[in-house]
């Protein structure tokens, strides 16, 4: 048996992880998904529940249900009914696979708990393709009780890549803004929760309003706009610390900031006179520079993920519409054509899409181009919707969508929808949500 | 239906009121309530109230959609508001600009900077000092009615002058 230990660091606390191998054979025929097939008929998936752990089992239940989850809600997983399963996998048993084929079961996930003496515990776990009756994957997680949701994101990420070759999206977070009172005197709060609406917690606590969030690189800090000081202004919130501090104090309003890749500046709008350009902000020597200028409205910026450019979108043509430029300024060309407007664009972490928000013919549309704005395609439509954010491998994106007010209506929820415009779910959270923001894989 | 003739009814009666005598019973400009300071801060009446202000000249100007130029009505009421900045020299505004639902988030916000700003140059051209003027942007976050149809949509499109 072949062992590889990699750490990991999770929150600062330190995360073993150790490769299984079993049976390295090379697979023959493979289990894969293509995500970019259209339509695709969900792989029928078992996960049993995790054996060893102790109290009755609970976790190794737990671990298994919180996996299911997280795959069945990717759209392109089945897990089957536990209540169907032939065969018990105890700790250290191997599958029967043909009881497994019985039930149609293409992938098999059988995993076990152990708990240590120091409080910690090691979850193993194990992916297998019952035709080839092979493995497919192994990996053993050393680390506290606590940590348990994190692994169990971290095992769905690893079925995910396996079966589909992408990476995973299952171990983030998203902070997005909770809404609620009526429409006129609407308290908005920041909130923050992991992306299958567990381990919510409310950040602000409503007094100010705020808006348009944003995850630093490392999803350790929070950037966003809030009416604290009076006059709309750009904030940094650090989540371990669980404080707030103002970005500076610059003349004029400051809004929608975003962080670069590297973490080291945040690029943001600033209103002055009634003129609002884009600018930049070196979060150590909390010195701005001018980026865009020019009477218009440059707004909602958003790096490239390799740092070298920013989209934005901009009246200056005469109507809203995206605009790409180099991130030191300079090099500004437009990119979108269709009729309408086009607003909130957001480039892929993958670099190869932006998604923005397209208002047109009095509807909302979520929808995504290439970085030269060729290949518009839209993907939802809605009386509106708004705001899109790319979880970590570009093949998902959120979004908030509002129904019509005074209908007992107006009220806002999240949804994600895939890059094929299909699996469109709700995301639970607690009352209203707008303004959602994906973070990175948590490290 | 039904409903939806109440609420038609409801903005023009506002409309109405507002071309008038500004409707004093939500306060203009509404009260903000939690979400932020803002809204008027003087005194609620009398002479250089918010008040004051809304029967007298008006306190507030309304935008064509994605707009934010003066139309010659709100000329007229930013006329009459300089001539009552004048008769109370000690009494400093701010501009708020808002916007309907039907754009984004961001670009709202900006737009709510512009529509302030534009008031704020009139009443400055008309020779009220710059410094007496501040400006805010709501963007699409204080709706002044929360309905989803047009005449509502007209109705929140406004710069609103609040006394602080």
């Amino acid at each position: 048996m072949t062992m590889k230990n990699n750490i990991l660091g999770v929150a600062g606390v330190a995360l073993t992880v150790v490769v299984l191998l079993l049976m390295s054979l090379p697979a023959s025929a493979e289990l894969r998904i293509d995500l970019l097939r259209g339509k695709i008929e969900p792989m029928p998936i078992a996960i049993p529940a995790f054996a060893g752990g102790g109290e009755g089992g609970q976790v190794g239940r737990d671990l298994a249900q919180v996996i299911s989850a997280d795959l069945e809600s990717s759209g392109l997983f089945r897990p089957l009914d536990p209540r169907s399963f032939i065969q018990n996998v105890a700790a250290g048993e191997g599958p029967r696979f043909g009881d497994w084929r019985q039930i149609s079961a293409q992938a098999l996930v059988t995993g076990s708990v152990q708990t240590q003496g120091d409080g910690r515990f090691r979850v193993e776990f194990r992916l297998w393709d019952v035709f080839a009756e092979q493995q497919l994957a192994g990996f053993a997680y050393t680390t506290t009780r606590q940590n348990w949701r994190r692994i169990a994101h971290i095992i769905a990420d690893q079925i995910y890549k396996r079966i589909t070759g992408e990476d995973g999206y299952f171990d983030t977070r998203i902070v997005y803004i909770s809404e609620s009172g009526p429409a006129q005197k609407r308290v908005k709060r920041l909130a923050m929760m992991d992306q299958d609406g567990a381990n919510h917690r409310y950040l602000t606590d409503g007094r100010a309003l705020v808006l348009t969030p944003r995850f630093s690189p490392s999803a350790q800090e929070i950037t966003y706009l809030s009416y604290a000081a009076g006059t709309p202004r750009v904030y940094l919130f650090n989540i371990d610390a669980g404080r707030q501090e103002s970005i500076g104090d610059f003349p004029g309003m400051t809004f929608a900031p975003r962080f670069s890749p590297d973490g080291n500046r945040v690029v943001l709008s600033r209103s002055v006179n009634g003129t609002t350009n884009i600018f930049v902000l070196d979060l150590r020597s909390r010195k701005m520079s001018r980026l865009t200028e020019g009477s218009s409205i440059d707004t909602t910026p958003s790096y490239s993920p390799d740092g070298g450019k920013i989209v934005f979108n901009s009246d200056r043509g005469g109507s809203q519409q995206l605009y790409v430029m180099d991130s030191g300024g300079g090099g500004i060309k437009r990119i979108s054509f269709g009729a309408g407007k086009y607003g909130t664009p957001v480039w892929s972490p993958r670099g190869d899409l932006i998604a923005f928000t397209k208002i047109e013919g009095g509807s909302f549309y979520i929808g995504v181009m290439k970085p030269d704005g060729s290949g518009e395609r839209l993907l939802t439509r809605d009386f509106l919707v708004e705001g899109p954010t790319w979880a970590p491998n570009g093949r998902v994106l959120m979004y908030f969508r509002q129904g019509r007010s005074g209908r007992g209506g107006g009220s806002s929820r999240l949804f994600t929808i895939d890059l094929t415009g299909g699996n469109q779910r709700e995301v639970p959270t607690p009352g209203d949500a707008s303004d959602p923001a994906w973070s990175p894989l948590l490290r | 239906m039904l409903t939806r003739l109440i609420a038609v009814a409801g903005a023009l009666l506002l409309l109405a009121a507002c071309s008038s005598n500004p409707d004093p019973a939500g306060g203009p400009g509404g009260p903000l309530g939690p979400g932020g300071p803002g809204g008027p801060s003087g005194p609620r009446s009398g002479p250089g109230s918010q008040q004051d202000l809304a029967s007298t000249a008006g306190d507030r100007v309304f935008f064509a959609y994605d707009r934010a130029e003066i139309s010659p009505e709100a000329q007229q009421i930013l006329r009459r508001q300089s001539e009552w900045l004048r008769r109370y020299p000690n009494v400093s505004v701010t501009i708020e600009g808002h916007c309907d639902e039907r754009g984004t988030r961001e670009y709202n916000l900006a737009l709510g900077e512009r529509r302030a700003q534009s008031v704020k140059n009139v009443l400055v051209a008309l020779g009220i000092p710059a410094g007496r003027i501040q400006t805010i942007s709501y963007g699409k976050e204080r709706p002044e009615i929360p309905l989803s149809d047009n005449q509502s949509y007209a109705q929140n499109r406004r710069g609103v002058t609040t006394v602080n």
